[in-house]
């Protein structure tokens, strides 16, 4: 079993996100992140299993989910190359929008130099890419002290904060 | 000028310890050069055709004395001994050792600077009008306001990774546009109104680039409270929506082109309604805060104009001067004094080390120990007294920064080009210097009067070649270098891009090209008319006869 970072600690990966034609043979046991499309289609019967995420890939956005959050615990976001930034606002609007309190996770070419953003737009967890040191990466979650804007973990831009 | 707190300073002292470290891990081979490349572009460090390029900011082109001489000590100890300004009013240095970067980032910020953010695909720095604060026709200061978008914009988590890079610039000006916001990503326009409320018509897509476009009002007028959620909303569509397949269609320009502006506009409003009246709503303390740091020049009432007059009539040198690099100030008795940084076989917009260190002297002597940086690649004193004027044109002409040609066709702006950017397809430096010297007669480059003439090496358009009157590309056939040449464009009153003239030019036709333009300017100008009307007067096809004919 993997690591993962889950507000702020290391621990074992219970999850385990599948791509599409992972699914074609059916769904595994366990908890699994799925992709959107295959939740929508299968939405009646994996609602009632309790232990089914659902993953988002750039383009797929959370109102896509609205509906759906109240039942998820978990919703993954992907990022196939970590330069592609519309997860930011994807985890963002999850947060804020939607009220999403549910685990958010940053899934694919998750990298320690990208955690501290990431963890400010909602992210609380982190499957950080399996040839990079976990460890390294939850460090970074503590590289700046100092933030000029507001959050979604604490709203208040600089001028607020006391 | 803004003045850090203990928080900003800290912040700035963290962002170094987090680039030296991420340099470590480069260098140990624990980052790919793909993911180091992302991370030192959000630190402005490009690696150029021949050394790295370290694009250093500075926040709406404001410099202290203090922080120019410390470029001065980092061009020297780093770098070959000189600087060059740029056209978004930052420094570059062209020849730093990529292991040396973290030691100048500490010096920096050991003077309140930085790079953060001036490469990538992020919100760069936010530019405004060199003259901002004593221009006599803006309706308030946009300093301020660059400061409050520089701070949301530092570490914006949420927009550090674009589709593309992101600029934004603010203008006070009614009726003129010296930021050239028209042709920004999101420009800012101050307006006050009819309450005499201050408020912010906000534009978006515009650009250079590929595609050069003017932007379109987004916003009428968002009232100052939300100038950030405003801002924040635009970002946020952007982010979402803009194309990150093709890198040349990935700018907000193409985004709002194809949705069209009013559907942007919709899906901004959409984003907005949810943040107006939230947290980022900007208060009247933070606003008077940051506006506080800009008023506090203290300007002499009993400044002595007696001796001017007679001066100005003696010497005709100091006459054309005064009347061509100096210009009205808000305050009786102070001009605004531009250092031309376009003498003839001087590379446009460099600057040594040695002559830092004199500009920031002469700042302290006689422009309270401030500089700016203008988008046209010069220097500003902004605040001097004209009882010191004489004496500051004979100091800066001994520099051989009184060159009287501001905004003449000499003082051209112009990128670095192929003599040091990877990117280019031309030279770009050797060309601005042949038509330099081509016209070298200060009287007659005086009865042709102002012509923006800009010179970029590439289509990314650094030297803005699309809003100069006259503008020259390099582009690059079979491995040749050629100059295309636009005419029309504007960045003066307005922002508009300039209309191409016809097939390109060999290197070494280009000066000839150029004389010609200006020869049927001559001879078809009514009395007293600059080269921008006769052109919108006549139009193109008198000029592409005249060349291709
Ligand atoms: S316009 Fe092109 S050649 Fe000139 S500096 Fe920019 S990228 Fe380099």
């Amino acid at each position: 079993m993997g690591k993962v970072i889950i507000d702020g600690a290391i621990v074992d990966n219970e999850w385990a996100r599948l791509e599409a034609d992972a699914l074609e043979a059916g769904l595994p046991d366990g908890k699994v992140i799925v992709p959107l499309a295959y939740w929508q289609e299968n939405r009646d019967t994996l609602m009632t299993r309790g232990d089914v995420a659902v993953w988002l890939a750039p383009g797929e956005e959370p109102k896509d989910l609205a509906d759906d959050l109240s039942a998820l615990s978990l919703v993954a976001i992907h990022f196939p190359a970590f330069k592609d930034g519309r997860g930011y606002s994807y985890a963002r609007e999850l947060r804020t929008r939607f009220a999403f309190k549910g685990e958010v996770r940053a899934t694919g070419d998750v990298l320690r130099d990208q955690l501290f953003y990431l963890a400010r737009c909602g992210f609380n967890a982190f499957e950080v890419r399996e040839d990079r040191s976990i460890e390294e990466a939850v460090a970074s979650l503590k590289d700046f002290t100092v933030r000029y804007q507001g959050d979604v973990n604490d709203p208040r831009p600089i001028y607020r904060q006391a | 000028m803004y003045v850090y707190q203990e928080h900003d300073q800290q912040l700035l002292n963290e962002r170094v310890a987090q680039y030296r470290d991420q340099t470590r891990r480069y260098l140990a081979g624990e980052l790919s050069e793909d993911e180091f490349l992302a991370l030192r572009l959000q630190n402005g460090l490009y690696i150029q055709r021949y050394a790295p390029m370290l694009r250093i900011a500075v926040p709406y082109g404001l410099l202290s004395s203090r922080q120019l001489r410390r470029l001065a000590h980092i061009s020297r100890t780093y770098d070959k001994g000189f600087a060059h300004v740029s056209t978004r009013q930052n420094v570059q240095m062209n020849w730093p050792a990529l292991e040396d970067v973290p030691d100048i980032l500490a010096e920096l910020a050991d003077v309140q600077m930085h790079a953060i953010q001036t490469s990538g695909n992020c919100i760069r720095n936010t530019t405004t009008d060199e003259y901002a604060g004593v221009n006599p026709k803006e309706i308030e200061d946009p300093r301020p306001w660059c400061e409050i978008i520089r701070q949301w914009s530092t570490f914006n988590p949420e927009f550090a990774y674009l589709p593309r890079k992101f600029k934004i610039a603010v203008n006070a000006v009614p009726d003129e546009d010296p930021a050239i916001i028209g042709v920004h990503d999101i420009g800012v326009q101050l307006v006050h109104n009819d309450a005499g409320e201050t408020g912010f018509q906000v534009w978006a897509g515009g650009g250079l680039g590929r595609t050069p476009m003017t932007g379109a009002v987004i916003g009428e007028f968002v009232p100052w409270q939300h100038l950030l959620s405003y801002l924040e909303s635009i970002l946020r569509v952007y982010n979402k929506y803009g194309n990150r397949d093709n890198k040349y269609k990935a700018r907000i320009k193409i985004l709002v082109k194809a949705l069209g502006a009013d559907k942007y506009r919709e899906l901004v409003e959409e984003e907005f309604a949810e943040l107006k009246d939230g947290p980022m709503t900007l208060t009247e303390a933070e606003v008077a805060r940051i506006q506080a740091c800009f008023t506090d020049v203290e300007y002499r009432s009993d400044v002595d104009t007696s001796e001017l007059d007679a001066l100005l009539a003696d010497n005709k040198a100091f006459n054309r001067w005064y009347h061509t690099n100096t210009r009205p100030h808000k305050q009786a008795g102070y001009r605004a004094v531009t250092l031309t940084l376009k003498k003839t076989g001087r590379v446009p917009g460099d600057i040594s080390d040695e002559q830092l260190d004199a500009v920031a002297d002469l700042a302290d002597k006689y422009s309270f120990g401030e500089i700016r940086n203008s988008h046209q690649q010069n220097m500003v004193f902004s605040d001097v007294a004209a009882s010191d004027l004489f004496a500051l044109w004979q100091e800066l002409d001994a520099l051989g920064f009184a060159t009287p040609n501001l905004g003449l066709l000499t003082d051209m702006v112009c990128c670095p080009g192929g003599d040091l950017c990877a990117l280019a397809n031309a030279k770009s430096i050797p060309v601005a210097e042949s038509i330099q010297r081509r016209f070298d007669d200060m009287d007659y480059l005086h009865d042709l009067g102002k012509i923006d003439l800009n010179i970029s090496g590439c289509m990314n358009a650094c030297g803005h070649h699309h809003i100069g009157h006259i503008g020259i590309l390099g582009v690059d056939k079979k491995g040749k270098e050629f100059y295309q040449v636009t005419l029309g464009g504007r960045g003066d009153r307005e922002s508009k891009v300039g209309e191409k003239m016809g097939p390109s030019f060999e290197s070494d036709e280009i000066t000839d090209v150029i004389e010609k333009i200006i020869g049927l300017y001559v001879e078809k100008r009514l009395e007293n008319e600059p080269f921008i009307d006769t052109y919108e007067r006549i139009g193109m096809d008198p000029f592409k006869e005249h060349i291709y004919g």
